[in-house]
């Protein structure tokens, strides 16, 4: 069942296409993770998807409503967390938390006070003395002890330490077993590569690459890391093989599916000391599709 | 020992004096500017001993006494002591604003925001940064003093000669010294800049209250303050040195208070203690209505008071004023007679319309704060949830209507009731009410032109303040100037009917509020429209 869809969505900014021409679709109980640099577009549409931006064109729905005109609607049944938390400085945390949970609609004080406890927050202070992790915390607590069909997260752990990653992605995986859909925006990769099923790379407004993690890594192959008795001097130029880096004595190289087989069969005749080999990590992919382009933002 | 807490001083000094090398000659100048022009236009305003003494004789009642300060020389009342009287007070208040502002600056601020932190792990010493501060708003006010002072005697004129006019100065810096030390030691005692804050202007204004109540009572309880001690030099009249130079000393003892506390405490740390927050919200924070008013709730009652108090202000003088008419010439170029109403009220609108101009601004300022929060990217978080967009921004119109309402009448009854209490053969209160509230229309369409800002041209919604100073300038002014009629027409606040003089207009009246509803309207569908951001 699909829970968020968009399709040719695109948002100008005068001349300037924020969005261009953006797919992705969510389904029931996914966790989808949406990755690229700073201003690459990400907030934007997570903007567009909350209705706060107006899309210039093309169709993006939620529970299968318009994200424009339903807005009320469906932010009834939608958490989110933006990226950069501004609170109200007089306003104590436990204030601003209770104030989300009544905007949205509904109450659970179990979970609020549950989550503080794992969050490790303190709701009796002011806001303006909460650090950008404190304060990214209230949000998040705001929005997990919601019961919302649809968790929308603009980089959520930025400014939180590892245990409090760790808390958050427990809180994650728990809404994902309670059939919930969470849209996790990220640019640290080995948190999407530990939660989400699916990725979308997005690079200067377009999508440049999207699926399961499985299917990405099948574009790319299979790093390996060999030693051998012998040299092997023209291991460059067999094909299916790229980016052939020197190692504590051993050659790491990456191989295209396709081609494992063919490229075994070559190295072994070289004598194989050690061999090692790993599906490539999402950084790997990650940089494949920006290394050599040079533009779109660093991460 | 010393090195170890004084280390550094002079070279924080300096930096201090960089980083405020545009402010802190701003506010010197303003203050000399202000003063030297204020004693020329008394000159020109009152040409003669016989108009300063028509003038005194308004001056003779508890309210202005509590306003300015007991009037020494009225018998008298020469350019020197018309000066000392009126604006001596007045303007020491503010030069002690001048220094709590920056000393919290330096201090509490620079704490909060980590720079302390940086400058006292360079080898600097402990007590170098209050000490630093303290020196630079020392020589701050001592430059104003001597600024204010010589401007004024160099005016040349008779009754403000070199010692009177030293003392003037010398009263204002001493004010703004002891200030600036009550402010650092406030700066030890608060745990944040914003508290700090809080409890200095909270003991300035005490400070005059207590003065007030002193010199409409009993001299001992003036005693208390120290602006009744400033008031007391009898500037121009008498010339008394030793209550400014008492200050002076207060100011150095409190500032080695400050420093002493700041020695015994940690860094971040205050010695009042901190009131834990509310754990949860209470009930009536949870809407957008509750929250648009808590975030102004403190503003909107200082705006409140303060307009009764402007009001009251107004009032207060409404019964001498037919006699200071008579005396004053360019008044009477202000205020052609009009048969069967006297000189108060045909002075009624005029007033109104300034009153009714200065309480639009808490008006749009509580319909703009919706764009404040939307450029500061809390909005989101407010349609971010099941909050429409009419919802979020009928919410602030509300509020804006409220102080449109709340507003306008404490000013109208302000100026009737005190008006009322002062004058011999009494005011009519319910007149002066509706004289205020004929304004309203006006203001409803100042918020109309606002709210289509915000919907359709969110960028230019600072163009509404440009719109209002105008709107000032054309009514207040334009009588004086002789402008034609239709120049007050370009402003809301020139279709308003002049009560008592003219009947209220019930027709001009709606239309008013026609137009006014008419652009919220298109604002709205103007906001429901537009992307949301900066």
């Amino acid at each position: 069942m699909t829970i968020l869809k968009t399709t040719g969505l695109t948002k100008k900014f005068g001349d300037f296409a924020a969005l261009d021409g953006v797919d992705i679709e969510v389904g029931k109980g996914e966790v989808y993770g949406f990755i690229g640099p700073n201003g690459a577009g990400k907030s934007t549409a997570i903007r567009v998807l909350l209705g706060i931006l107006k899309a210039t064109e093309g169709q993006a729905t939620i529970f299968g409503k318009d994200v424009w005109k339903d807005a009320v609607d469906i932010h009834k049944r939608v958490a989110y967390v933006p990226g950069d938390v501004n609170l109200w400085p007089n306003l104590t945390g436990g204030e601003v938390i209770d104030l989300f949970i009544k905007l949205r609609g509904g109450n659970n004080k179990s979970r609020r006070e549950e989550l503080i406890r794992r969050f490790d927050l303190d709701p009796s202070k002011k806001c303006r003395t909460y650090s950008k992790g404190n304060r990214q915390k209230v949000a998040l607590v705001a929005a997990l002890s919601s019961d919302a069909n649809l968790y929308i997260l603009d980089e959520p752990t930025s400014g939180l330490d590892p245990l409090m990653e760790r808390v958050f992605q427990e809180c994650v995986r728990e809404a994902k077993a309670e059939g919930k859909s969470i849209l996790l925006s990220s640019h640290i990769l080995s948190e999407v590569e530990q939660l989400c099923d699916k990725v979308a790379i997005i690079r200067q407004g377009k999508i440049i690459e999207k699926g399961t993690l499985k299917e990405l890594r099948h574009l790319t192959g299979t790093m390996l890391l060999v030693e051998t008795k012998e040299p092997m001097p023209n291991l460059a130029e067999v094909k299916g093989v790229q980016g052939i880096e020197q190692r504590d004595g051993a050659l790491s190289f990456q191989v295209d599916q396709e081609e494992l087989d063919h490229v075994v069969r070559y190295v072994s005749g070289f004598g194989i000391i050690r061999m090692e080999s790993a599906p490539p990590t999402l950084e790997e992919l990650f940089m494949r599709h920006y290394e050599g382009i040079g533009t779109g933002g660093a991460l | 020992m010393t090195n170890q807490l004084f280390s550094g001083t002079g070279s924080l000094s300096r930096f201090i004096l960089r980083r405020d090398r545009i402010r802190i000659p701003i506010w010197i100048l303003s203050f000399v500017f202000a003063t030297v022009a204020t004693a020329v236009a008394f000159i020109r305003l009152y040409e003669n001993a016989q108009e300063r003494q028509a003038i005194a004789s308004t001056m003779e009642n508890p309210a202005m006494t509590a306003m300015v300060g007991p009037g020494y020389g009225l018998a008298n009342y020469t350019s020197g002591a018309m000066m000392a009287h009126q604006m001596l007070l007045m303007t020491a208040v503010v030069v002690g604003l001048m220094s709590v502002l920056l000393v919290i600056r330096h201090t509490r601020t620079d704490e909060e925001e980590g720079r302390i932190e940086m400058v006292r792990s360079l080898p600097v010493g402990r007590l170098s940064n209050v000490a630093a501060t303290l020196l630079v708003l020392f020589l701050v006010n001592i430059v104003l003093a001597i600024l204010t002072g010589v401007g004024l005697y160099a005016l040349n004129i008779e009754s403000m000669e070199l010692e009177g006019s030293l003392l003037y100065g010398a009263a204002l810096g001493a004010t703004g010294m002891i200030f600036a030390s009550l402010t650092a030691v406030c700066a030890q005692l608060s745990h944040n800049a914003r508290s700090a804050m809080g409890l200095s202007i909270g003991l300035l204004l005490l400070a005059y209250i207590v003065r007030a109540i002193g010199d409409v009572g009993s001299e001992a309880v003036a005693w208390l303050s120290p602006l009744g001690w400033i008031v007391r030099s009898e500037v121009y009249v008498n010339n008394i040195w030793w209550p400014v130079l008492m200050t002076v000393g207060a100011a150095i003892i409190l500032g080695g208070l400050a420093m002493y506390l700041n020695s015994i405490r940690d860094l971040g740390a205050g010695f009042l203690p901190a009131r834990a927050g509310k754990i949860h919200a209470s009930p009536l924070l949870l809407s957008p209505f509750g929250l648009a008013f808590r975030l102004q709730r403190t503003g909107f009652i200082a705006w409140a008071i303060s307009m009764y108090v402007l009001g009251a202000s107004y009032g207060s003088v409404m019964g001498d004023m037919e006699s200071f008419f008579a005396d004053v010439d360019l008044m009477q170029d202000l205020l052609v007679p009009m048969e069967g109403f006297s000189l108060v009220e045909q002075f009624v609108p005029t007033l109104m319309a300034v009153m009714t101009i200065i309480a639009t601004i808490p008006v749009l300022m509580a319909i703009l704060k919706v764009r404040g929060e939307e450029k500061n990217d809390r909005i989101e978080h407010v349609l971010g949830r099941a909050v429409s967009r009419n919802r979020l921004l009928g919410s602030y119109l509300l509020i804006s209507l409220i102080a449109s309402f709340v507003m306008i009448s404490l000013a109208g009854l302000g100026l009737g009731t005190v008006a009322d209490a002062v004058m011999d053969e009494g005011f009519d209160v319910g007149m002066a009410y509706q004289a205020a509230l004929a304004y309203l229309p006006a203001v409803w369409a100042m918020i109309g032109v606002t709210v289509l800002l915000i919907g359709w041209l969110p960028r230019l919604t600072g163009f509404i303040w440009l719109y209002l100073s105008f709107s000032f300038f054309v009514i207040y002014l334009g009588s004086l100037f002789q402008l034609p009629e239709w120049g007050e027409k370009t402003t809301p606040f020139g279709y308003v009917s002049a009560i008592p003089l003219e009947q209220f207009d019930w027709l001009q009246a709606t239309v008013l509020t026609a137009v006014a509803i008419l652009l919220i309207v298109i604002g709205f569908v103007g906001y429901n429209k537009r992307d949301i951001g900066k």
